[in-house]
């Protein structure tokens, strides 16, 4: 033991116990979940894998997951922009509103968000017979799941964005309008890259939510199989018919996708990007 | 023009206000407040002994028991685990550290029905966990409790992190100079500082667990009186098409859950408040 800094560490014995603590939990919750989810899909062997990933249910499950995404990342992206733009470069009245508004999507169970769908658009909702006479379908097909979706995923990409961008002031795009630079001169050649790292994370986070969210999909879907069901109601059907190892098999593409997110997040933060001092505030972190 | 004329404090010479607040109001109205709303209009339609025995009947108070009882537990577990992991994470050098410290994120990032088909094969009788145990995980309200706990993790990790990396070497010095021992360092001086973030963490991991539905309802097993959670409730009833029951409970989820974001934010304003910014 060195002396040097002895007052303000621990015994080595201490230490020692805490990260094995420490380990010991996460193994417990993290690691060994993660690892099983792997493990039960492969243990039938490599073909029922293949094979239950490229049966045409398990194909039109993933096609569905894919369409829903690239629908509502990319409005749910052209928001997060927009919100971020106007919350921290003005200065208005009911911006602490707005912000509240933002994050409430998060503080509201994913049945409930299907379930607020199923009552302005479902047969018996507000919308309903409006829709039936002109033969619109938006519940228990693509439009629900993609408005639970967005609902879901809303805040993300906003609450990426809010914290760099305050704490990066609006000096840099004041400067460029005054040298002469038009409003969207500004917006892409100052604004967009300061963000460029947030943004990308804002997004894929925002992506990984959309392809693994269940609850809010699960009630606006109507479960037709080849139709309208998504990878996570896949797994479901596939698990209660106890098809474990198509079902893990399914499951390990999202965890594939998950793992792919945080070793994103991971790159992004040794650019610096996110995880400035405003991101202490405990945001963009759900 | 008359959004900037009405709202904006002063006059700024960056353009575009109109047109993003524009989008972001209608947006957030669209997809969050009309929808919201409905919820709440819907309760009106029923009359209030109606509502009032949907809320109370005696399946859904257990569900509620349940709901929030597993993720006080949960929540609570997370605060305690979650600061000495925390803690190895900020204070000490391990092989991996840097790796452990992204997969704390994973429960963000893995889809809810994939960790919870995970935990119940680990805990049902024949699983790698459940079969060493001598008693049952998968499908009591213990796999709710398991499930909810993963599912809030990070929540206090992520928000003490900051905090203990900001943390002042120099105040645990003085102590020690002062003849502190390190117990009473990390008692008296260290742990009231980073209470505001606990609880704060501890709030946010407490709130996301009321609403889970996909890692929960593979391990509980979902029997009525025991392993139901509330938002199984509200589909069930969904599927029995008994719409106002479904959004009477679910109003109560709500409330609940709004109750939950106003402590959060003033919490976090608490937090930033004894950090001093």
């Amino acid at each position: 033991m060195t002396t040097h800094g002895v007052a303000t560490t621990e015994p080595a014995w201490v230490r020692r116990l805490l990260i094995g603590v420490a380990l010991a939990f996460l193994a417990l919750f993290l690691f060994v979940p993660l690892a099983a989810v792997f493990f039960e899909a492969l243990k039938k062997g490599l073909g029922v894998y293949l094979a239950a990933i490229s049966e045409p249910d398990a194909l039109s499950a993933i096609k569905l997951t894919l369409i829903a995404a690239a629908i509502s990342v990319p409005l749910n992206l052209v928001f997060g922009v927009a919100a971020a733009w106007s919350i921290t470069k003005f200065d208005f009245r009911g911006k602490n509103l707005l912000l509240t508004l933002i994050d409430l999507p998060f503080s509201v169970s994913p049945v409930i968000a299907g379930l607020i769908f199923v009552l302005v658009f479902g047969l018996q909702g507000w919308l309903g017979e409006w829709l039936r006479d002109h033969d619109l379908k938006i519940i228990f097909a693509l439009p629900g799941i993609v408005l639970a979706t967005i609902f879901i995923t809303f805040p993300f990409v906003a609450r990426e964005l809010i914290p760099l961008m305050q704490a990066q002031g609006i000096e840099q795009e004041e400067a460029a309008r005054v040298l002469g630079a038009g409003g969207w001169q500004t917006f892409f050649r100052v604004t967009l890259p300061n963000v460029k790292w947030a943004l990308l994370y804002g997004v894929i986070l925002c992506n990984a939510r959309a392809m693994g969210e269940f609850g809010a999909v699960s009630v606006v879907s109507g479960h037709i199989r080849g139709q309208t069901n998504t990878m996570p109601l896949h797994i479901e059907i596939l698990y209660n018919e106890y098809q474990f190892a198509a079902a893990f098999a399914v499951a390990s593409l999202l965890a594939g996708l998950a793992l792919v997110t945080l070793a994103i997040k991971f790159f992004v933060e040794r650019r610096g990007g996110v995880g400035g001092p405003a991101a202490a505030d405990g945001v963009g972190q759900r | 023009m008359f959004l900037s004329r009405a709202l904006l404090k002063r006059h700024s010479v960056l353009p575009g206000f109109d047109l993003a607040l524009g989008f972001t109001l209608f947006y957030v109205a669209l997809i969050v407040l009309v929808p919201l709303s409905a919820a709440f209009l819907k309760t009106f339609t029923m009359t209030w002994p109606a509502f009032w025995s949907a809320v109370t009947a005696p399946r859904v108070l257990a569900s509620y028991r349940l709901t929030f009882g597993a993720s006080f537990a949960a929540a609570a577990v997370n605060a305690v685990f979650g600061l000495i992991v925390c803690w190895v994470l900020v204070r000490y050098e391990f092989p991996g550290r840097r790796f452990v410290d992204a997969l704390v994120d994973l429960p963000f990032a893995l889809p809810t029905a994939v960790a919870g088909i995970a935990l119940t094969a680990l805990y049902a009788d024949n699983g790698w966990i459940g079969q060493w145990l001598p008693f049952k995980v998968s499908f009591t309200p213990l796999g709710v409790f398991m499930a909810l706990t993963f599912i809030g993790l990070p929540f206090v990790v992520r928000t003490l992190q900051p905090v203990l990396q900001d943390l002042h070497k120099e105040t645990e010095e003085a102590a020690a100079t002062l003849g502190a021992s390190r117990w009473q360092t990390f008692t008296r001086v260290i742990f009231p500082v980073v209470t505001p973030a606990l609880v704060t963490g501890f709030a946010l991991a407490f709130a996301r667990a009321l609403g889970e539905y996909g890692s929960v309802i593979f391990i509980a097993g979902n029997l009525p009186l025991i392993s139901e959670i509330t938002p199984l409730i509200i589909i069930t009833k969904l599927e029995q098409y008994d719409y106002a029951g479904a959004t009477a409970i679910a109003v109560v989820m709500l409330v609940a859950s709004f109750a939950m974001l106003l402590a959060i934010n003033g919490l976090q304003a608490w937090t930033r408040s004894r950090q001093g910014r």
